[in-house]
């Protein structure tokens, strides 16, 4: 078996983090985004050089660096798993990491703490590909945690705001949430099969039998499981941290809040599928919470007007979708929606970022419009990605969501129920996505920050701008286009936008069926009589039909938007105002983080304030050595006064404890 | 014979005198032979007892006794005039200089 030192991967990141972190303040701009490109780019090259001679491999290609811990049977090692589903999770992580690396060079060059960012970056780097390689869950969750503190770090990169401060608070805190359910879900595979190695835990899960009749072991692991990746992708009911995550520079939430830490879940329950196939009640349970997240995220997504917050419910509601994929137990489409997502939401993220850069930090879209004249590249770039998650053949996003629709009818565990909320999903994601577009990019410019200056004429007097755009700052006046260092990546992603699902779901399905259906033909009858057979392709004309139906779905979202934010922009008020209470109750989000703050964070900081800071530490605790302390110091202030100085009054003391002594011994003696 | 009894109450009625005037007296003289006082009040206790029990150790112990208060008589004269020489008082509630 040839050594293709896998464990380089994410140490390659690390190393940059490290020399970055330590020594990136003395360096100037250029060497730390050197260094930060050279090592992230490096992982990547690595990642092609694998992926180049992956089919000499015998598959799945387990290289063990060291060993963790040993306890009696149990171990756990330092450990790298490759398989084709690590393998799609190593390009997308490495490729669109590194691409949002160089768009970061571009975006970052202005601000503070510049070697801070790209440490950050590569440290993120590092957690994100050890969890995507990691051979045992115990590892995997090195990694889960890693990139939960890279998120932290990085959501609250700007720390100096408070808004940005707390909302790296909340992701993690949220996060933890999910963390403790996926922990649980280790600590009974290690009492259960005493091992958290996915050869191993696959092994002894394959050889038992379905819970179909009740609930079980397995279908405990598999819902514990679905929490920790409900907390990390954001799903209902812990998917509140990610619109706040938004506080963080949009890079960030380009590279962890959409392309890849978010679908660390989806990864996660696709990895552990031979958990899910055996225990249908929490394979239920995971598409519902998929179809109910990309349903109400979608509708939140379509009352916002701060166009990173528009993104994030998008991606929140995206990843509804994969989770109903993962739900019906087609993982494949799941994974395959993940890649297509990551490149296209990345794309979305990076091109909003550099709306926001060219109109100097505003993030209403209200205050936009008409900017596809002032910067046609990033407008060009958005149009190929919002057609993309938009579901427009011949689009990425066409392929990968149709599948998942297709299944979600098709599959055994699937129903007509997920397909109709998937389409109607389908069309409000097409409504939102377009409304975003047309508020951007068309209409009139309805910002105040031009008309100061009069920079805007000045741009458009000089139409090379965008040709050969100087490095510009932020905060300044002017509607300019980005630099070429961001519109490299945009227009790399945008390619991949417009091919990145032509592989088609079938091939994709067949190339990842090793690791998924691996069960399969590991005991056969066994799964034959738990999940039938999939469907013969005489149901090819309803798959038509479906599929007709979801672009239809995506068209009519487009010509919504087109008629109520370009046609009729004074009929979105209207129809609010019809709707009224409704519409409130939309645009406040459904007040869920209003209730999650009465019913959990109120009560907490209540009970902390009242019973365990005032009630115990300050009154009991506290309380308890102050007294003791006072009691001490009275004590001794009463005993002070024996010390009179007086020769008589000691001579008195001696005399009465003699006579108390002598008193004493003249009791014991007569007794 | 006088019996044992007499000397006992007799050196208990020595010390107690003698305790009495170190409490209650002010003069440090006073005080000074208090304390020989009560040293010869424990003195004739043993010499009661060494003559009860035909011991000698007791009488041993009365010389012992005397030796050290001779010497303390030296040493607490001394004191006593450095004091007055620097007081210019003999009131021990004088003679707290060290608590003011």
């Amino acid at each position: 078996m040839p050594n293709l030192y896998l464990w380089l991967i994410p140490v390659l990141p690390l190393v940059g983090a490290t020399i970055n972190g330590l020594f990136g303040k003395r360096f100037s701009r250029q060497t730390v985004s050197a260094i930060a490109l050279g090592f992230c780019g490096a992982a990547f090259v690595m990642a092609l050089w694998i992926a180049a001679q992956f089919s000499s491999l015998a598959l799945p290609h387990v290289e063990k660096l060291a060993q963790w811990i040993r306890a009696g049977d149990f171990q756990v090692d330092f450990a790298f798993y490759l398989d084709q589903l690590s393998l799609i999770m190593l390009l997308v992580v490495t490729g669109v990491g590194f691409l949002i690396h160089i768009y970061s060079v571009g975006y970052i060059w202005e601000e503070g703490g510049f070697y801070r960012f790209f440490c950050y970056l590569n440290l993120f780097m590092f957690f994100m590909l050890t969890l995507v390689l990691a051979s045992n869950y115990l590892l995997m969750f090195v990694g889960w945690e890693g990139v939960g503190l890279a998120s932290y770090l990085l959501v609250g990169f700007w720390f100096t705001k408070d808004s940005a401060a707390s909302a790296g608070k909340k992701a993690f805190i949220v996060n933890r949430i999910g963390d403790f359910g996926f922990l649980i879900a280790l600590f009974l595979m290690i009492k259960h099969f005493g091992s958290v190695n996915f050869a191993q835990v696959f092994r002894i899960v394959g050889s038992m039998p379905g819970e179909t009749a009740g609930a079980g072991l397995l279908t405990a692991i598999g819902l514990l499981l679905m929490v920790g990746a409900a907390g990390k992708s954001a799903q209902i009911p812990l998917y509140v941290w990610l619109p706040d995550a938004m506080e963080g520079p949009t890079p960030v939430s380009a590279l962890i809040h959409a392309a890849t830490m978010v679908t660390a879940g989806v990864y996660m329950v696709a990895r552990s599928h031979v958990v899910f196939d055996r225990a249908p009640q929490a394979l239920m349970v995971v598409a519902i919470i998929g179809t109910l997240t990309a349903l109400f995220a979608a509708t939140i997504g379509v009352c916002q007007t701060d166009i990173k917050k528009v993104l994030a419910y998008s991606t929140i509601s995206q990843l509804g979708y994969m989770f109903m994929a993962c739900g019906v137990a087609a993982y494949s489409a799941g994974i395959f929606h993940l890649m297509t997502h990551a490149f296209f939401k990345g794309l979305l993220f990076l091109a909003a970022g550099s709306v926001i850069h060219s109109v100097g930090g505003e993030q209403d879209m209200r205050k936009m419009g008409g900017l596809r004249h002032y910067i046609p590249w990033t407008f060009w770039t958005m149009t190929a990605a919002t057609f993309a998650i938009s579901g427009f053949p011949p689009f990425a996003g066409f392929f990968s969501k149709d599948a998942i629709l297709w299944k979600a009818f098709s599959s055994p565990y699937g129903s007509w129920v997920y397909w109709a909320i998937g389409v109607f999903t389908a069309f409000l994601t097409s409504f939102y996505m377009f409304r975003l577009w047309f508020l951007t990019f068309f209409g009139e410019y309805r910002g105040e920050a031009t008309t100061d200056h009069g920079a805007a004429q000045l741009h458009l007097a000089n139409p090379s701008g965008a040709g050969t755009p100087a490095p510009h700052g932020h905060g300044h006046g002017g509607i300019h286009e980005s630099p070429t260092i961001m519109l490299i990546p945009l227009v790399i992603l945008a390619l991949l936008s417009v091919c990145g699902g032509w592989v088609g779901s079938e091939r994709f399905d067949k190339f990842l069926s090793p690791v998924l259906h691996a069960s399969v033909t590991a005991n056969a009858q066994e799964e034959a009589a738990a999940t039938p057979a999939p469907e013969p392709q005489e149901q090819s004309g309803s798959e038509t039909l479906l599929t007709g139906i979801s672009v239809l779905a995506a068209a009519s979202g487009l010509f919504l938007a087109w008629l109520l934010y370009q046609r009729r922009p004074q009929l979105p008020q209207e129809i609010a105002h019809a709707l009224g209470s409704f519409y409130e109750t939309v645009v406040h989000k459904y007040y869920v983080d209003e209730i999650y703050a009465a019913v959990f964070v109120k009560p907490l900081i209540d009970g902390s304030t009242r019973i365990l800071w005032q009630g115990f530490d300050r009154d009991v605790i506290d309380a308890t050595l102050d007294n003791s302390a006072e009691g001490a110091r009275e004590v001794s202030d009463a005993m002070r006064h024996m010390q009179s100085g007086n020769l008589r009054s000691y001579a008195g003391w001696i005399a009465a404890g003699a006579a108390v002594v002598i008193a004493y011994m003249v009791w014991t003696g007569t007794r | 014979m006088v019996p044992l009894s007499y000397y006992l109450v007799l050196s208990g009625i020595l010390f107690a005198c003698g305790v009495t005037g170190f409490l209650i007296k002010r003069n440090i003289i006073t005080v000074f032979m208090s304390i020989e006082l009560m040293l010869n009040g424990v003195n004739l206790s043993f010499v009661a007892f060494a003559a009860q029990w035909h011991a000698l150790s007791g009488q041993v112990f009365v010389f012992f006794v005397m030796v050290v208060a001779a010497a303390e008589a030296a040493v607490g004269l001394g004191i006593i005039i450095a004091v007055y020489r620097t007081r210019e008082t003999l009131n021990v509630d004088r003679v707290n200089l060290l608590k003011l």
